[in-house]
This record gives C-alpha cells, structure tokens and sequence, in this order.
C-alpha cells in the first residue's frame, strides 16, 4: 500500500470541523468516490473532528491518498493528546456517551468506512484511523 | 453573529438551511425558532434542508431538538428536502429520526403541515384561542 498524497491539519475549535468537512469533501471528489461514498466519508470525519474537540481538547487531523494495487483509497487519521479512552468496547457501543451527544460518533462512523481502527491510552490521547476504499 | 433567517408564511415559519451549518448557528436556529413560534403563535415549522450536503448526529440532535421543542409549544415541525445520499448516511450512522416528520419536497410538507394543523383545529372544537 501506498500513500500517493498527505496532509496535516490541525482541528481545535467548532469551526474548524466546518473545514474539515469542507477538504475530506474535496479529497473524496479527486479520488473519485461517489456522491453517497463521498456522504458517508464526510459525515464520519465529521464526527470524528467533533469528538476530537469536544473530548480530546483539539488535535490532528492527517488525510491520505492511498494506492493498492488498482485500488484507491482514502485514510483520515484524527490523533489528540486529550485524556484518552478508558473503555474502548463501551465507547463502541451504540448509545453510550459521556458527554450530552447521542453517543453515535464512534459507532457510526465505523459503520459508514471500511476501516476503522482505534488506539487509545488513558492521560496520552487517542488516535482513530478511518479508510474508504473504492 | 451569521443567522440563519426565519421567513413567516401566515401560521407557519420557514427555515431554509443553505449553509454549511457550523455548531454554533445550529444552536443559535434551534433558539431563535423556539422564540418565534412563541413570539408569532406559529402552528407550523418546515426546514427545507435540500442544500445541506451531510446531516451528522449533532445536527440530527438539533433537529430532534427543534421538532420536540416546538411541540411543546403547540407547533408541529416538517424536515422537507432530504437529499437520498444524506437519508442513507443517516441510517447508516444509526441515526433514524424517530420524532421528525419528513416530506419529500416544500410543497408535500406545506401539505402535511396545513392537514395536521387543520385536523387538530377541528378536533379540539375551533383552534387555538386568538391572542
């Protein structure tokens, strides 16, 4: 697998999840997903982005073309230094939130990708992986 | 601070979503649509959300939020304009809208709008006392 393109950016605020919304759009367009691929990647960058603000205090956002053989996909890596997640399995779960959400950003965007992986330790941060092949 | 503008057609109000809607002027929607349906009596709320290119769960959230909210105040709420990719997004999040009524265009959800507000009219004799 190859990385034919990368991008850093940083997301600290409730605005900056509008921009990362707005350049996974981009990205997903010139690598050729469909307008629904394009909805399902968008949506779970966007919760992603709001999980990183609002639990995590902010963070790092990496975007990356990806090649693999004659497929191409799309990888967001969302990485904060926030306090972590204690219980990742419980996280998974539909429904469970520790703040005033609707507990479906986890869950859900794992559903909406193709992969999802998860690395987390309680005082370091929390770093998500999510790719779109197409 | 950007505000999403409120139209008033007789008894409903009209919002028409045609931003990228950022957290805070979802909030700020969600406010200022409470206080004009107490403000203007309103009996009707539709959203026309045909230019909004991703509902996530915090926007759905503000949207269930707005529909109960003005229930409570005695207006009945219609989502119009839901485009396919966004409906098969949401279902795939796990998000399925339970209390939103939902039409498919402006004109259906005028429709539904005028048939409940005139049905409850008639069952609980002529309406809502005039102010």
């Amino acid at each position: 697998m190859a990385v034919q393109k990368d991008e850093v950016m940083s997301v600290t605020s409730s605005a900056d999840i509008v921009l990362v919304r707005q350049i996974v759009r981009k990205w997903s367009v010139e690598l050729g997903f469909s307008l629904i691929d394009q909805t399902k990647i968008v949506t779970a960058a966007s919760e992603l982005a709001r999980n990183m603000v609002d639990y995590g205090g902010g963070g790092k956002l990496r975007l990356e073309a990806l090649s693999e053989g004659i497929r191409r996909g799309l990888r967001l890596t969302f990485e904060d230094t926030g306090p972590g997640i204690p219980d990742i399995d419980l996280a998974l779960k539909d429904g469970y939130t520790t703040g005033n959400g609707l507990g479906l950003g986890l869950s859900g965007s794992k559903r909406l990708m193709n992969e999802f992986e998860i690395y987390s330790r309680v005082g370091e941060g929390t770093r998500i992986a999510i790719t779109k092949w197409r | 601070m950007e505000r999403i503008p409120i139209l008033q057609m007789g008894e409903f109000l009209l919002v028409t979503i045609q931003v990228d809607m950022h957290d805070r002027l979802a909030m700020a929607l969600q406010d200022d649509l409470t206080n004009r349906i107490s403000k203007t009596s309103a009996r009707g709320v539709l959203i026309d959300i045909s230019s909004l290119e991703i509902v996530d769960s915090f926007i759905g959230r503000i949207l269930g939020t707005i529909a109960t909210m003005s229930q409570i105040l005695d207006a009945q709420t219609v989502v119009v304009g839901m485009q396919p990719a966004v409906a098969i997004t949401l279902v795939e999040l796990g998000l399925s809208l339970p209390k939103i009524r939902t039409a498919l265009n402006v004109e259906k959800g005028m429709e539904l709008l005028r048939a409940s507000v005139g049905r409850r009219s008639k069952e609980s004799g002529n309406g809502r006392a005039k102010r």
